[in-house]
């Protein structure tokens, strides 16, 4: 029998790790990327990687900790045996990087040394300087280019993912794929196929995404019947850089290292910020959140950034809304040593060095939560079942989804470090249960019909064709398009979400959809033509943006980075202790009956007949870990805790009783 | 800020002359473009802006300008060029900061020392093919949970660090006049593996390059990557090797990351010529 082979599409932190595990494994990889893999968007990863370790173990910290912070921070929408089994591999999968060669900071002994980021009260979180992503990936792409020199990994860079290939049964057998450079479309069979094509980003025009975050493969997955799930939940991070081109990430760890976030208490105050006295600073995150301070999930810290400028009208800059983040106070030598490289990045794009002067910083979308559905294998002790062949398969059989662009490990929302540590947890141990699958099929990828291949070239062949002969009659221009698709995006699916809004987003989107399937090319050439991958990826970011609105127009609620203010729910009113007691019990009734209607993931289907998501809702599995109310800075949070613990612990002892009874 | 002031020196419009290529071996020539002016622009921008109008100064419609970028924060590499003659990243070139340079126009041409795909975009796959020649990467046993790696210093952190920031840009080579362009022709009914053969013949033959001796010394600088450090040495006192360098020094004057590049390079020359005695005496 031939060799099992597997086709990885991605080469980020989620594909090289899966690439360099499998051939481990024995397994023959094609890794195909639209770009060199060590220029992959992970590289962007500034902050750092978390675990529970031998510091914050003394201190009271465990795994279960680490899950329960991170299923709490996601607002309990995160399936919970996938958190459970990462956050027990957190600490082994630093090991291995460190074995690997990543230059993690260290303590004067010699130690890793580690900084706390945000939604936790532990230093859990590993760095090396500000670039660690940077880091992680480089260690992978060495070990991957290690594997390619022994023969067992073939790298097909500069190659654009067009679909999966599926026999006459549903089965993945392998994917096309077009050389960006010939313009040569070909079919790549495969015994199983592991996507891992990070974020869609781009979807919003500008983000904190590189350029090929378009979401297109994972479209283009969607397209083929595979489900795409919790698409609204996009994470907005809350410091980046506005910049024309890009929006440029200002890490969390520059406030994990004691960065404070502040404006003027009087608006639009002309004075120098050094000139500004503490008196007549605003630290608002620190004077709302005394105990997480400038720490606060991600969720929370965007809207108070984006509320203070577009609500309370504080903005430092009337022009640009932005507020400052504030490192002035800690010693440069310090900052050099930890923050270096994101330092740099601000002084170079904004010619201001932020160690003496304030940056200043505004949100941007960053990351999504959603992705492609993938199913797990839940085991005896409430983790993954190692090597269940259904672990991260979607429900296209034998494709596979891994990193930012699987839906499971954020839920609502992710914490900051959290996100290095998945995409390399589920490239790592998603190898065996691949192998196991592969092992449990009879047919491999020796033995596909030559027909099925060139069909699936064929209709590639046919769309890429289709789009060079352009449509006559249309000056529709696709780099016009996108800039249309990302405003109307952003305007209505970011921090603040309303359903008018939403409705109007819809509808605009529809229209722009039907316009982007009639570009006109300015580029009609077949060699190295940008202009067509472009065009082609645009249009596949239709069905995601209109997953996202849909999703997002049906949640009723607010949960994690899904926020709309008409159903927020309120602080707590009355001061007199039996009524605030009262209102509290009527707080958790409302919760609870919430949860019974939105506690499920969104999971989308796309009817390509329509061009629409059929949308539908799937139970999470909350079964370690109960729900409970997410109360960070609000009013009467610790009556409410009261009142729901009581509850909790009522409903924990009728279990026991039951359970004892029979 | 680094915006031009706003009262004297805001031009209407910025000229942007790109040096274009349709493809390999082909004719290169040169188009104007004009763009009009906003503050805060860089490369990437003028460059996007040229692919959603697709016409020249004069008004003649043209294909976008074809072009490699990524992540347009300076840390994947990809957007190389030239820019008013010298290397560097076009995402961190700033047209405000260009234009007090030189306020008549932005040329923008390809890298010089790689074979050029089209336009702006050229072909660096020798760069990566240097590391796997240098065996860039810790030879760990395997990828299962081992415990932790060696303990390190915080010196020894602070001495790699810096150099594991090297993204294979390139800059490093496209200033060295040591490294010279290699660009083969493939010949006619030759396949696909026949012409890499031959192309990764020639590879090895030239020189190596500044960012690939500097990640031999990285390696050979880790507790776990000095198990091979003799056959990176080898390496290094091969053809195409250290011996190459001529020590003209661009490399370290044109590294976007102020990577120590010719630190790397005196003490790979050291340890080659330690590595090269020790192999005579034990003949």
């Amino acid at each position: 029998m031939s060799k099992q082979r597997v086709v990885v599409v991605g080469g980020g932190l989620a594909g090289l790790a899966s690439t360099m595990k499998l051939a481990e494994l024995d397994v023959e990889v094609d890794l195909i990327s639209l770009t060199p893999v060590k220029r992959s968007h992970s590289v962007c990863a500034q902050g750092g990687i978390n675990s529970c370790n031998d510091q914050t173990r003394q201190l009271g910290d465990n795994e279960w900790k680490h899950f329960d912070d991170t299923v709490y921070g996601g607002d309990f929408l995160n399936h919970q045996p996938p958190v459970k089994e990462m956050a027990y591999w957190a600490p082994k999968v630093i090991d291995l990087m460190d074995r690997l060669g990543v230059p993690f900071n260290r303590t004067g002994e010699g130690f890793l040394d580690r900084r706390r980021f945000g939604g936790t009260l532990y230093k859990r979180t590993a760095f090396a300087g500000a670039t660690t992503g940077q880091q992680l990936l480089y260690a992978l792409d060495e070990q991957v280019r290690r594997k390619e020199a022994e023969g067992k990994v073939r790298k097909f860079e500069f190659w654009d993912f067009l679909g999966p290939i599926q026999d006459e049964n549903g089965r993945c057998r392998g994917v096309v794929a077009q050389d960006m450079v010939s313009m040569e479309i070909r079919a790549f069979p495969a015994d199983a196929v592991v996507v891992a094509t990070g974020g869609c980003g781009l979807v919003y025009g500008r983000s904190t995404m590189s350029v090929f975050c378009t979401g297109s493969a994972a479209s283009r997955c969607f397209q083929a019947g595979a489900k795409y799930a919790n698409g609204e939940f996009i994470q907005v991070h809350p410091t980046a850089i506005p910049g024309s081109d890009k929006l440029r990430l200002m890490s969390e760890s520059a406030r994990g290292e004691g960065g404070r976030v502040w404006v003027p208490r009087k608006p639009h105050d002309t004075r120098s910020p050094r000139d500004i006295p503490a008196s007549d600073r605003y630290y608002f995150l620190e004077e709302r959140y005394p105990e997480y301070g400038n720490l606060v999930p991600r969720d929370i810290a965007t809207r108070e950034i984006f509320d203070i400028c577009v609500n309370d009208g504080l903005s430092v800059d009337p022009e640009r809304m932005c507020v400052y983040l504030d490192l002035t106070h800690i010693p440069k030598a310090e900052l050099d040593r930890k923050l270096g490289g994101i330092l740099e990045i601000y002084e170079k794009f904004q010619g201001v060095d932020p160690r003496f002067e304030p940056m200043r910083i505004f949100p941007a979308v960053h990351y999504s939560m959603g992705g492609l559905w993938a199913d797990y294998v839940k085991s005896a002790d409430g983790g993954l079942e190692a090597g269940a062949p259904k672990n991260h398969m979607t429900n296209i059989q034998g494709l596979y989804a891994i990193g930012e662009c699987d839906y499971h490990y954020h839920g609502a929302n992710r914490l900051g470090a959290n996100s290095l540590l998945s995409c390399i947890f589920t490239g790592l141990f998603t190898g065996p249960s691949i192998v196991n699958y592969i092992e449990s099929q009879s047919g491999g990828h020796a033995d596909i019909e030559p027909a099925m291949l060139n069909g699936a070239v064929a209709k590639q062949q046919e769309r890429h064709d289709g789009l060079l002969k352009g449509n006559p009659n249309s000056d529709e221009n696709p780099y016009l398009i996108h800039q249309e698709l990302g405003d109307i995006m952003t305007r209505a699916a970011t921090v603040v979400r309303r359903n008018d809004q939403l409705t109007d987003a819809i509808a605009k989107v529809n229209e722009l959809h039907e316009r982007a399937m009639k570009v006109n090319l300015s580029d009609t050439g077949s060699w190295s033509n940008q202009n067509v991958i472009f065009a082609k990826s645009v249009q596949d970011m239709f069905p995601i943006a209109k997953s996202i609105l849909g999703g997002a127009l049906n949640r009723d609620e607010c949960r994690g980075a899904h926020f709309k203010p008409a159903f927020q729910k309120p602080s707590l009113t009355e001061e007199a202790p039996a009524a605030r007691r009262k209102q509290a019990e009527q707080w958790c009734d409302a919760f609870e009956k919430n949860n019974e209607k939105y506690l499920k993931s969104t999971i989308a289907e796309y009817d390509n007949a329509t061009m629409q998501p059929k949308l539908s809702y799937e139970e999470v599995d909350t079964s370690l870990q109960p729900p409970r109310p997410r109360l960070y800075g609000l009013v009467g949070a610790d009556i409410i805790e009261e009142v729901w613990k009581e509850r909790a612990d009522a409903k924990a002892k009728a279990k026991k009783e039951q359970l004892s009874a029979t | 800020m680094i915006a031009l002031d706003p009262a004297t020196n805001r031009p209407k419009f910025i000229n942007v002359r790109v040096k274009r290529q349709d493809g390999p071996g082909q004719e290169p020539y040169w188009q104007l473009f004009k763009i009009d002016y906003e503050p805060e622009l860089n490369v990437i921008t003028i460059l996007q802006r040229i692919a959603a109008l697709s016409k020249t100064s004069d008004g003649k419609a043209v294909t976008p300008v074809v072009w490699d970028c990524g992540c347009l924060e300076e840390v994947c590499g990809s957007c190389t060029m030239q820019i008013n003659g010298r290397v560097r990243q076009s995402c961190s070139a700033l047209v405000d900061q260009l234009l007090k340079d030189n306020p008549d126009e932005i040329v923008l041409e390809p890298m010089s020392k790689f074979p050029v795909l089209r336009d702006l975009m050229v072909d660096r796959k020798r760069l990566f093919k240097a590391l796997e020649k240098v065996k860039a990467w810790v030879p760990v046993d395997s990828y299962y949970d081992m415990g932790p790696g060696e303990r390190q210093l915080r010196a020894a952190q602070e001495q790699n660090y810096p150099l594991s920031q090297c993204m294979s840009c390139g800059c490093c080579v496209d200033s060295c006049p040591q490294y010279t362009k290699i660009e083969l022709q493939r010949r006619s009914g030759e396949s696909d593996e026949a012409f890499a053969k031959r192309e990764a013949e020639a590879f090895d033959k030239a020189f190596i390059g500044p960012h690939a001796i500097s990640q031999a010394m990285l390696f050979n600088n880790h507790p776990t990557g000095k198990a091979i450090a003799g056959e990176r040495m080898e390496a290094l006192t091969g053809p195409g090797g250290i011996q190459a360098c001529g020590n003209a020094q661009n490399c370290v004057s044109v590294c976007p990351k102020e990577i120590p590049l010719t630190t790397s390079i005196a003490r790979a020359g050291r340890a080659a010529t330690v590595y090269t005695i020790k192999k005579w005496f034990e003949k």
